[in-house]
């Protein structure tokens, strides 16, 4: 979404002066292009051309920070409407709905839970990242105290009258809770808050039309980083919706849909939340609240987010390393394979479903699959052996056979070359799914 | 100002595939599943039509699992030794639209089941019930080129779907769906360019390209989940973008794949963080499910009946007019 170096040129003073290091306003223009340079290193540009500039190169959605501190939740600034055109950049943010008319310890509990709930998950840990705050007048305030308190993770403080929103932000003590929400009634007020605290706030509209202007007013008094919500609930109000606002933020430029949006996921039962929330993931939530917190739905949804999230580009990766599938022992056979996470769930997949236990030697390919690590020469005979030795595959077993991926049994003869004469290269399998009988009927127990 | 949704003009549609067949029509299925036609990217109401919802294809094994975890088990119950009852208990209980029936017991490591043997599965389960049925072989070549044309001729008329072509093993089935009648499933692994290669292989043979349906390899919720979301997102695209190698309907394995996952099948004593066990394999499969419906596909082909029930429940949501 860049300027061309000829649209910069055009703001640029065209005295070619040189006090920017380089000889021409033409030039510098070209370098900033290119991102080589910065507008402040012209001295003489106005404030005007500045202005239009900066507003020009402005990311199409913004990336908008909740919360302070390690936890903090970055999202937005995300460039494309599908994942295999780039990658989607800041994962969309879990958050948790709790009652403030909770008691304090009842609160202060399910405040804690909402931070601590974990997964580890290949070498990520993913967790959820709000509280969702709700309630009513004072006890509201009471609540937001001592949830701001006791949180590990940021909070979104949801009511909708400004004076309790503004005592609400007083005791959460510069935290920078995310304000839900300005609608049509109290948008200057809450907007005032919002610059006040220097918080984000959440623009709610109760259609796409009236979302815009709630945005613009909202915008207008000064605040200046928004979370978007259509006011949908309905699964297939809220794909329309979501749908409308990514492509008016990244095709249109439209300014008032600029921002990351929020969703609730709204069913009694945790399964439907659970698809809800899903859907949501998948078609552009920067937040999906959610009522229920069973751990299968959050073990569910934060792989879905890891999922969708990951870059295309960048896949998955494991740590490198002699693992265990199944308890094997030192008559277990050994596997040979690559450390792309697919590629290992696969084969590590088949091997419990032999039944056999087994070692693998994951070899770091740089998340690359068997024949792909091949051609790029990641997967060498020399790379295997010094593996080998380095993960001391001969101090867990007492044979010296191993189990070659049948896609590169050319480079058997090396390896056992490499290997020393003690060891003896097996060719296995071409793709995992032969796992299962090869290791039943190859490997004696 | 009201603001105004923006549109994409797309150029063309997904086609339009029927499987099944009635008395009407030379096969003795009560009724017949459509799929397909889709005129915008998947739900999206303000940008066309999705004519043909989403359907539900209940996998039936003609061998069980040797190690089923006990919520399938104990779904499933026990009729999962004979694949006509364990079909009629799909249709019946789990409002199966279609059943899919896996000749997994004819690979040579299992039970190397015959021809004939395979054949008589297949007959049992066309009279048990009156869905639509897809048919797969056991995903060893040989085997599958033995059984599949004989599968084929006792079910000839019936238009089921068949399963699959490969790039490098697609001649015989190619030919005994022409033969007896059926739709085609044509497979890829998880690469379009492989996809269209298989497509156009297929058409070579004669066989028209409204008669196939694409299975490009599914990868279940955390196993390589977004390599098949965006394959299948692409492939939307390519079609209403009129690429006419790519414009069949998908198919996507999530049963199979889902509870494979140690997500799914873990019980809960080993890892109490995860929660109910009651729960998670189903709700493992019907999110990876409804991951899918966004991604295009258009046959869902699961295990179990409550996840099953969950993903018609988004369905219905996603197709509700009262947006
Ligand atoms: S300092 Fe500014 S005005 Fe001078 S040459 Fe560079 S860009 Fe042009």
């Amino acid at each position: 979404m860049g300027l061309t170096g000829l649209d910069i040129f055009k703001q640029l003073p065209k005295t070619n002066c040189g006090d920017c290091g380089v000889p021409t306003c033409l030039a510098f223009a070209m370098k900033l292009a290119q991102k080589q340079a910065s507008l402040d290193q012209c001295p003489h540009v106005t404030e005007d051309a500045k202005a239009a500039l900066e507003g020009a190169s402005a990311p199409p959605i913004k990336l908008v920070t909740i919360g302070d501190g390690e936890r903090k939740l970055e999202i937005g600034n995300e460039t494309v409407l599908f994942r295999h055109e780039e990658t989607f950049h800041h994962p969309a943010g879990i958050a948790v709905l709790v009652e403030g008319s909770l008691g304090e310890e009842e609160l202060a509990a399910r405040v804690a839970a909402v931070g601590e709930a974990s997964f580890e998950r290949v070498g990520q840990t993913l967790q959820l990242d709000a509280v969702a705050l709700q309630g009513e007048g004072d006890a509201f305030v009471k609540a937001a105290q001592v949830a701001a308190e006791k949180s590990a993770v940021p909070l979104i403080l949801m009511n909708e009258d400004p004076t309790v929103m503004g005592k609400a932000l007083e005791a959460c003590g510069g935290k920078k809770p995310l304000i839900c929400a300005a609608t049509t009634e109290n948008v200057e007020a809450m907007a005032a808050l919002a610059k006040a605290h220097a918080c984000p706030l959440v623009v709610k509209g109760s259609d796409l039309s009236s979302l815009a202007e709630v945005s613009e007013k909202a915008q207008a008094a000064g605040a200046t980083d928004l979370v978007l919500d259509s006011g949908a609930r309905e699964p297939s109000q809220v794909l329309a919706n979501e749908t409308a606002i990514r492509r008016a933020a990244l095709r249109k430029r439209f300014r008032p849909f600029g921002f990351p949006t929020i969703t609730f996921a709204q069913a009694d039962d945790a399964q439907d939340e659970l698809q809800q929330a899903a859907s949501y993931l998948a078609k552009y939530a920067g937040i999906v609240v959610l009522r229920q917190m069973e751990p299968w739905e959050l073990l569910a949804l934060v792989t879905v987010r890891q999922n969708i999230y990951t870059d295309p580009q960048k896949p998955i990766q494991i740590e490198e390393g002699l693992y265990e599938i199944g308890s094997p022992n030192e008559k277990s056979p050994v596997l040979v394979t690559t450390n792309f996470s697919l590629t290992y769930f696969t084969v590590e997949g088949d091997v419990e479903a032999s039944r056999v236990p087994a070692w693998a030697v994951v070899v770091d390919t740089e998340g690359t699959s068997v024949l792909t690590a091949w051609a790029a020469e990641k997967f060498t005979a020399e790379i295997i052996a010094e593996k080998v030795r380095a993960f001391d595959v001969a101090s867990k077993v007492e044979h010296r056979k191993l189990i070659l991926p049948g896609h590169v049994a050319v480079l058997s003869g090396k390896l056992e070359e490499e290997l020393g004469q003690e060891w003896q290269v097996i060719v296995g399998p071409r793709e995992s799914s032969g796992i299962p009988s090869f290791l039943r009927t190859s490997w004696p127990s | 100002m009201p603001f105004e949704t923006p549109v994409e003009k797309w150029a063309s549609a997904v086609n339009t595939v029927t499987i099944g067949a009635t008395s009407a029509e030379g096969g003795t299925r009560a009724s017949t599943v459509t799929v397909g036609g889709d005129t915008s990217l998947p739900f999206l109401q303000f940008e066309g039509k999705t004519p043909h919802r989403p359907v539900i294809a209940m996998e039936v094994l003609d061998v069980p699992p040797e190690e089923w975890p006990p919520p399938m088990a104990e779904a499933v119950g026990d009729v999962s030794d004979d694949p006509a009852a364990w079909a009629r208990k799909a249709v019946d209980e789990f409002g199966a639209d279609l059943i899919s029936l896996r000749l997994v017991g004819a690979h040579p490591d299992q039970q190397d089941r015959s021809a004939e043997g395979c054949a008589q599965t297949v007959t049992s389960v066309l009279s048990a019930v009156n869905v639509p049925l897809i048919i797969w072989g056991c995903g060893q070549a040989d085997k599958d080129n033995e059984i599949m044309p004989r599968c084929s001729e006792v079910a000839a008329g019936e238009n089921c779907l068949l399963g699959t072509a490969a790039q490098d093993n697609y001649k015989t089935i190619t030919a005994a769906c022409m033969a007896d009648g059926h739709k085609l499933l044509a497979e890829a692994p998880l690469d379009i360019n492989i996809q269209k290669q298989v497509n156009i292989l297929v058409s070579e043979m004669g066989l028209d390209l409204s008669r196939i349906i694409m299975y490009q390899a599914t990868g279940g919720l955390g196993y390589g989940m977004e390599y098949a979301y965006s394959i299948m997102e692409r492939t939307r695209l390519a079609a209403l973008a009129a690429d006419r190698m790519l414009s069949m309907p998908l198919l996507a394995l999530v049963g199979s794949e889902c509870w494979k996952a140690k997500e799914a099948r873990s019980p809960e004593e080993v890892v109490p963080e995860w929660g109910a066990e009651s729960e998670r394999g189903v709700a493992w499969e019907a999110t990876t499910a409804t991951c899918f419906l966004h991604a295009g596909t258009h046959i869902l082909v699961m295990w179990h009946p409550r996840a099953a029930a969950l993903v018609r429940k988004t369905i219905d949501s996603l197709m509700s007019q009262e947006a």
